[in-house]
């Protein structure tokens, strides 16, 4: 090779560590999850080696083969053999292998060698690896395969630095790896006679994994784990924040009495701020901690290596109703944000079970949606345990989450009806080694989590707040008007005139008002509640406590119905846009666009209208 | 016998893996993923729900197979076909 190797790409089997070396390498953030399927995008990154020479990074989604069955195992396909659009071939690839899983990786990593390009073979995990006492001939593994091999810990400060030094000293003159012409059968009898000469493995699982998989896949205590482990993380969420929040809200209400004391009453200033900042941004910043214990409790269940057996116990029901296994971990992870969670759809091989999932993901209560839910349950639903042992609120809570899980199980079976295409649909998934979370990247991911509500609260909800406030202040009210001035006000009008379509499943046209800038983001709504009722009322008093307001000025059916319409309503643009990138198809953001709308419209009407026959 | 009716916990042996259509995808993949003759597995657990899927261990990997797809794994069981 003449020219010098600049771009290295991370190649291997899923879930052998791959984006751990990558931002060990980079000094990266991308996400690493202890399931197959993590990474379902190429991401590039940078890193200075040694020798001053800078190095492009590629990471890419792991692959079983390059015979790619899924979306994510086509981008790695075509990025190895240089037919990824606007990209060459890697000039380097760095194969990533599991020490512990080395009869799987191995035959990929002869798949990879027969690309003829130069690789290099990290055989990473080599501390759990040397815990299970499995015992490699590196340089002999590396005489076999004809390339370099280097131990890894991805995981470790400087678990890579074999690797790195590697690289930098094979970068200017990388040697191609030799080409062999073998058969499928063939490279497993390879595979077996390089695993006979180089590694002596004293046990093919581990001990810890057996015991714990005993229980946590019996067919009955099983499922009742999963029930009880999703139940304590909504209680969790719910009832451990509480504290936290109320701090919160008495700090922020405390700045805004203080800030807003210097301006003079009544000033455009003093309404921005109060009514605006303080009330509008206020109301949502409160929810901060809810965020942070849900994320915590996903962050801990994605490290596990559970949730690959959640989706084992799950598949058959979730088959029957026509989605599959492989679609829990998108559908949890869209329990946090549906963005994500449709983008690891591309994990999914079939097609038709991806587009289910995709159009059904919106249905999973994201937490944009959890101020909404806290907000109006703090207000209208009794803080009182039940049968001792459960909170009211708590239950009301669980019970719209799961409204929406059954719902997306319903919309689901009923695409399955309409489908035509009725041929097997593949399961095939890999249970990983359990693993213990590790406190740090806990801790950094919470913090990450953190700075990204932060940014959207100091970002679009901001925008979308004043924008609002504007909106509900201009044009001022008439000399001699009775009225709030909020009534005059461009968004008064406005949410009169929604008021007409809204009336019959009881938003009023705060709610109206409120709805229009939540088409954004879910979370404004909360704010732009907020803002709405500051304007309106009188009392600068309750300008912070939205809650105590809206239980005087609303009734039990209204809130009910609110509840019902967030179940379902698709109130999230990035939503929208994700599913039309993802699929390629704005026939199916109208579908999925249509539907939430009218099932939410059904939903509420039904539950507005039955709660005032009741009351 | 089958994969998919091997007995909970027995050691079993690979024969070979059969294509349930012609360029079956879900066959060609248990092939990548090491069901090939000779191949030494294990029928772990069944899921809870009419014994579906399958938790099978070959090697050190294990993989959640739905009974369709074990039913092309033809293996031995303790030596007899
Ligand atoms: N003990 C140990 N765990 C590791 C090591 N490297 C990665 N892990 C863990 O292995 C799991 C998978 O890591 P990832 O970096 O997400 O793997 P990946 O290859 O990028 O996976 P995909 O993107 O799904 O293909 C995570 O739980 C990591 O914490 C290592 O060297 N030692
Ligand atoms: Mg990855």
């Amino acid at each position: 090779m003449s020219a010098v190797a600049t771009r290295i790409a991370l190649v291997g089997n899923p879930n052998c560590g791959k984006t751990a070396l990558f931002n060990q390498l980079t000094g990266g953030r991308q996400k690493v999850a202890n399931y197959a399927g993590v990474t379902v995008e190429r991401k590039e990154g940078r890193f200075v080696a040694p020798s001053g020479r800078t190095l492009h990074v590629l990471d890419l989604p792991g692959a079983y083969s390059f015979d790619a069955t899924s979306p994510d195992e086509a981008i790695t396909r075509d990025v190895c053999h240089g037919r990824y659009p606007g990209e060459a071939a890697p000039d380097l690839i760095v194969c990533v292998a599991d020490a512990t899983n080395l009869r799987l990786h191995l035959r990929f990593v002869l798949e990879v060698r027969r690309l003829g390009r130069p690789v290099v073979l990290a055989l990473n995990m080599m501390d759990a690896a040397r815990r299970r006492g499995i015992v490699i001939d590196v340089a002999r593994l590396s005489q076999r395969l004809g390339v370099p091999v280097v131990e890894t810990v991805a995981v470790k400060r400087g678990g890579a630095k074999a690797l790195i030094e590697r690289i930098d000293a094979s970068v200017p003159n990388v040697v191609p790896a030799p080409i062999d012409q073998a058969g499928v059968d063939e490279l497993h009898a390879e595979v077996r006679a390089i695993l006979a000469d180089t590694v002596t493995l004293p046990r093919d699982t581990v001990a810890i994994d057996d015991a714990i998989d005993r229980w946590a896949l019996h067919p009955v205590f099983g499922l009742a784990i999963l029930a009880a482990l999703m139940f304590f993380i909504f209680q969790a969420v719910f009832s451990w924040a509480q504290p936290v929040m109320d701090g919160i809200e008495a700090g922020i209400a405390a700045l805004g009495t203080f800030v807003t004391g210097f301006l003079p009453e009544g000033s455009a200033l003093h309404s921005l701020l109060n009514d605006g900042l303080f009330a509008g941004l206020g109301a949502v910043l409160v929810f901060l901690p809810q965020i942070l214990i849900l994320f915590l409790f996903i962050l801990v269940l994605e490290e596990s290596g559970y949730l690959p057996r959640a989706a084992f116990l799950l598949d058959r029901m979730m088959f029957r109703v026509g989605l599959t296994g492989r679609a829990f971990i998108p559908l949890l992870s869209s329990f946090a944000c549906a963005i994500p969670g449709i983008m690891a759809t591309r994990s999914i091989q079939d097609p038709r079970d991806r587009l289910t999932t995709i159009l059904v993901a919106p249905l999973m209560t994201c937490s944009a949606r959890l101020p909404v839910y806290t907000l109006l349950i703090a207000a209208f639903i009794p803080n009182r345990s039940v049968w001792g042992l459960f909170n009211l609120q708590g239950i009301v809570l669980f019970t719209l989450y799961f409204a929406g899980i059954f719902s997306a199980l319903g919309v689901a079976f009923v695409m399955k009806r309409l489908r035509k295409d009725k041929s097997e649909h593949a399961l095939i998934m890999e249970l990983p080694s359990y693993r213990l979370p590790n406190v740090r990247d806990i801790a950094l991911g919470l913090w990450e989590r953190a700075l990204i509500f932060l940014k959207r609260v100091g970002g679009i909800i901001l925008a979308l707040t004043v924008l609002l406030w504007f909106l509900s202040s201009f044009p001022g009210p008439p000399p001699g008007a009775t009225q709030p001035a909020i009534d005059y006000s461009i968004a008064g009008r406005l949410g009169r005139m929604l008021e007409y379509v809204f009336s019959p499943i009881g938003f009023n046209w705060q709610i109206c008002v409120a709805l229009v800038p939540g088409l954004a983001a879910r979370e404004v709504a909360v704010a732009a509640l907020g803002t709405v009722y500051a304007m309106s009322g009188s009392d600068d008093a309750l300008a912070s406590q939205l809650g105590p307001v809206i239980a005087q000025q609303w009734t039990l059916a209204t809130a009910l119905s609110l509840l019902a319409w967030y179940v379902f309503a698709p109130q999230c643009m990035s939503t929208l846009a994700v599913i039309r990138r993802e699929t390629n198809s704005w026939r199916n953001v109208a579908v999925a666009a249509g539907y939430l709308f009218g099932l939410a419209y059904l939903a509420s009407l039904a539950t507005y209208q039955i709660a005032r026959a009741l009351s | 016998m089958r994969l998919s009716d091997a007995p909970k916990g027995a050691q079993a042996v690979v024969q070979s893996v059969t294509d349930a259509h012609p360029a079956d995808p879900i066959a060609q993949r248990l092939r990548d993923l090491g069901f090939v003759a000779g191949e030494p597995v294990r029928l772990v657990a069944r899921g809870p729900l009419g014994g579906d899927p399958l938790l099978i261990q070959i090697g050190s990997t294990r993989f959640a197979l739905r009974k369709t797809e074990a039913a092309r794994v033809e293996i031995s069981v303790g030596g007899a076909a």
